[in-house]
């Protein structure tokens, strides 16, 4: 058990510079989802902190210790690959002693550790079996069993469950949040799928084209967005976003066609006038009377959940799109008028220009 | 496929049964002129098998042709054994190592180096026959088993067959051993030489044959009749000039110079086959 700590870290392959300046804290047992869509540099992050991926600049310590320039080896951590790299001659057994054979533990320290872990992993059945001779979620097992009897500082995992079928992803979520609450070991989780990132992680880094573009637990990440890219990236169907300006007393938010929104926290006197851009998640909206409706949404078309409504509409003289999410079954037909209203308090505003987040 | 019409099941089999006739007839004429006397071939050839086969073999096997003194067909057998099995080793080794290299490691030139690997291929060994020669005399090596195995060991065609399926391997599983604590040789050892087994068996075979059959070079480099190949052995015991060639004795190490590699192929048919076909993955 250790706490990680990235500090300013940049990664360049050749010249093209991929990591733009990193820092966090991992605190001891913690759990770390590092979410962002792909090509973001999540899992560059992910194999500097394994020390499969040499660190440009900047300092990733375990344990108080930079390990910078420390082989994987001897960084004492334990990783769960994509596509869970078991080695396809050896039995589930090997595979799992494999790591503590070339530590030279002794034979019986061996047994123990890799029977516990089958135990856990309740793969005690397939431990004479191949990988090949094994499904998909028992792979997966066998990957995490893998790390599991190293007892490492760190458990790093590199979208571990993107190979499986959504119900098996439901299940080995479940394991794996199981797992980290028996173990207690600092987990750090790479993936570009939200409801795992929402259920694993103690905390998220958001990350965008190599930046971390916001540090946080789930739900301060969804109610908070530090940035216009994490509010659409988190929650889904994805946020409306709509071009207003603000009053000159700066205490509301004008849309095209005479729309006014009154803003929660009074005013902010510096964007008075400006153009910013306003968030509303689908779920946010409010169906309403007539009078009280802030705007009045024309229905282009309605998708049926089961358990929510998406209505997809449009509204104004310009006809800016909205996606709206309603609970339970509702019926609407084509070109119907909706009269909705926003809670204050669920509006999100973002500069035009640097896309951050203004106001609390 | 599945056709039901009687003539064309006759005429495949037709076809496949004349093909096999043609292939065997040699060999059986072969194995007929070896258990007979010298005697009975010169004079009429016998159409079947005669009574002389054990006294043919068992004199090709411990004394040998009067042709060719000093080398009996089981010294030559030996010989030729050692030199199909050390090419054959020693180009699996050589090759295995030298993919590793090329697809693992990363240096200067190192596709220089591979394309000029790869370049030999093009290379057959009569056309760097002179200076292969030039440089195993200078070394020593004539009438040596050195001198027999070592000029053929370098491998082209299976450093490329093994750097093909070395890519082919998933990187996270070097990345995985690398975090397990294992170097490059634990990684070459443990993981890459196992998966390799199919295609080293495929290897094995094709390789065995190509050594076993070897006859130009040692042909140059041996003149010590006691390091005589097989192959070699049976040309001399034809050259004989004026006299007559004792030609049952002949056939019976023909015979007996086609049993290993048959043996080869009989033994290793499954792992063959498997190797050409599929990989372990």
């Amino acid at each position: 058990m250790a706490d990680v700590s990235l500090n300013d870290v940049y990664k360049k392959f050749g010249k093209t510079e991929v990591i733009h300046g990193v820092s966090c804290d991992i605190k001891d047992g913690e759990f770390i989802v590092v979410l962002g869509p792909s090509g973001c540099g999540k899992s560059t992050i992910l194999r500097m902190i394994a020390g499969l991926e040499v660190i440009t600049t900047g300092d990733i310590s375990i344990d108080g210790k930079v390990v910078n320039r420390l082989e994987p080896a001897d960084r004492d951590i334990a990783m769960v690959f994509q596509n869970y790299a078991l080695y396809p001659h050896m039995t589930v057994y090997k595979i799992m002693a494999y790591g503590l054979r070339i530590r030279r533990m002794p034979k019986n320290e061996i047994d123990k550790r890799v029977r516990n872990a089958a135990r856990i992993l309740e793969l005690t059945d397939f431990l004479d079996r191949k990988p090949r001779q094994l499904s998909g979620g028992q792979r997966q097992r066998v990957a995490m069993g893998r790390c599991i009897v190293r007892e490492p500082k760190v458990f790093l995992f590199d979208e571990p469950l993107s190979n499986l079928d959504a119900k098996l992803r439901v299940q080995m979520l479940l394991e794996i949040r199981k797992l980290h609450e028996d173990l207690k070991i600092t987990s750090i989780y790479v993936t570009h799928d939200q409801v795992e990132a929402m259920t694993l992680g103690d905390r998220l880094i958001v990350m965008d084209n190599g930046y971390a573009a916001q540090i946080g637990s789930p739900l301060e990440v969804y109610e908070r967005p530090a940035t216009r890219f994490v509010a659409g990236f988190i929650g889904s169907p994805a946020m409306n976003f709509l071009d207003v300006r603000i009053s000159p007393d700066g205490g509301s938010a004008q849309l095209r066609g005479d729309v006014k929104l009154a803003l929660e926290n009074g005013s902010i006197p510096e964007y008075a006038g400006k153009d910013v851009t306003l968030g509303i998640r689908p779920e946010h909206f409010k169906l309403t009377e007539e009078k009280e409706g802030v705007m009045h949404l024309s229905v282009d078309h309605v998708e049926q959940l089961g358990a929510d409504t998406l209505v997809h509409g449009h509204f104004g003289e310009d006809k800016t799109s909205l996606t709206v999410r309603m609970s339970d079954i509702q019926q609407f037909k084509k070109n119907t008028i909706l009269a909705l209203k926003v809670p204050s308090q669920k509006l999100h505003l973002f500069d035009k220009e640097s896309g951050k987040r203004i106001g609390k | 496929m599945v056709e039901h019409r009687p003539w064309l099941t006759f005429l495949t089999h037709a076809v496949l049964i004349i093909g096999c006739v043609i292939i065997a007839f040699p060999i059986y004429i072969t194995f007929v002129a070896s258990s007979h006397s010298l005697d009975d071939i010169v004079t009429s050839f016998p159409k079947l098998p005669g009574n002389q086969l054990i006294k043919n073999y068992g004199r090709a096997l411990s004394v040998g042709s009067r042709d060719v003194l000093g080398a009996t067909v089981g010294t030559m057998m030996l010989n030729s054994l050692i030199m199909a099995l050390g090419i054959t080793f020693g180009k699996i080794s050589v090759s295995l190592l030298a993919a590793f290299a090329v697809v693992y490691f990363k240096f200067r030139l190192r596709m220089m180096f591979f394309w000029m690997i790869f370049i030999t291929l093009m290379l057959p060994v009569e056309v760097r026959i002179l200076p292969t020669y030039k440089v195993a005399s200078d070394l020593k090596m004539l009438d040596t088993y050195s001198g027999l195995i070592f000029p053929l060991i370098a491998s082209a065609t299976a450093t490329f067959l093994f750097r093909q399926f070395f890519m082919t391997v998933p990187d996270e599983l070097c990345e995985a051993v690398r975090i397990d604590g294992g170097g490059p040789i634990r990684f070459f050892f443990d993981i890459l030489l196992p998966m390799s087994r199919t295609s080293i068996a495929a290897l094995f075979v094709i390789l065995f044959i190509y050594g076993w059959n070897q006859y130009l070079w040692p042909l140059l480099i041996t003149t010590d009749e006691s390091y005589y190949t097989l192959l070699i052995g049976i040309k001399r015991m034809m050259d004989v000039g004026e006299g007559q060639a004792e030609w049952n004795i002949i056939m019976a190490s023909a015979m007996l110079a086609m049993i290993p590699p048959v043996l080869v192929v009989i033994f290793m048919q499954k792992q063959f086959v498997r190797g050409m076909t599929e990989t372990e993955k």
